[in-house]
């Protein structure tokens, strides 16, 4: 039976190294776990940091929709996802996805399709505030992400 | 029915929500867009390009055709940019 993926969508920081220990503490199933974590750059020096919009509900709601089929597509002991949201400095986390499988493939390929579909579906979208001239314009969605998440069909 | 707005799409439209009577010609996604575009220049200028309009049905991605149906709510935003 697939497992029930855990969500969190918060304005806070997270631990990795405390989400991987509740995958695995008390466990002798597990053979890996996938982490990946994601960062605000600076983008050259040029930001100041990003703003995470979100649509609260639906963002919960839709990730776990795509955690869910994650849990249902690969064999999973366990799957976090965590998404922030509001002002975030570069070199801060702003999301979080660790999947862990008894093989490797799976918890590979889990978190893979996990962040592609993060990318295009899960309703967050980044305004970027400069070092100078305060607010800068919102990030534009790129066709290459599309192109990532297509390769799952 | 109830609109939202998200990211730029809120910016140019001006208000994060509002409720509104729909015309009974109304019954799809595209038409509510193009409904919307009549209301004022700001609403106009917000969903000008329809191709990059991204619509959610009470918090369930749609296409354009998809019937409003009994939708209580509706989210209208550019594509996502998390992760």
């Amino acid at each position: 039976m697939a497992i029930v993926p855990s969500v969190r969508v918060q304005a806070d920081d997270f631990n990795p190294e405390a989400e991987i220990k509740k995958l695995t503490a008390g466990r002798s199933d597990v053979g890996g776990v996938v982490t990946f974590t994601g960062y605000c750059r600076d983008e050259g020096g040029r930001l100041e940091a990003l703003e995470l919009e979100h649509f609260p509900g639906m963002a919960e709601a839709e990730i776990g929709r795509i955690a869910q089929e994650a849990a249902n597509r690969w064999p999973l002991t366990g799957l976090s996802v965590i998404h922030r949201f509001g002002k975030i400095r570069p070199g801060e986390q702003i999301v979080f996805v660790a999947a862990a499988s008894s093989h490797r493939r799976a918890a590979f390929e889990a978190s893979d399709f996990l962040m592609d579909f993060l990318k295009t579906r899960a309703p967050f979208w980044k305004k970027e505030h400069l070092k100078e001239g305060g607010t800068g314009s919102w990030v534009e969605a790129k066709s290459a992400d599309d192109a990532d998440a297509a390769r799952w069909q | 029915m109830k609109i939202r707005y998200f990211a730029w799409v809120r910016e140019k439209v001006g208000v994060e929500e509002e409720t509104l009577e729909l015309p009974a010609d109304v019954t799809t996604v595209k038409d509510l867009i193009a409904h919307l575009k009549t209301l004022d220049d700001n609403h106009a200028l917000a969903l000008a390009d329809e191709e990059v309009i991204r619509v959610a049905l009470d918090q369930m991605h749609v296409e354009p055709h998809e019937p409003l149906g009994n939708t209580q709510e509706v989210a209208l935003f550019p594509p996502m940019t998390g992760g």
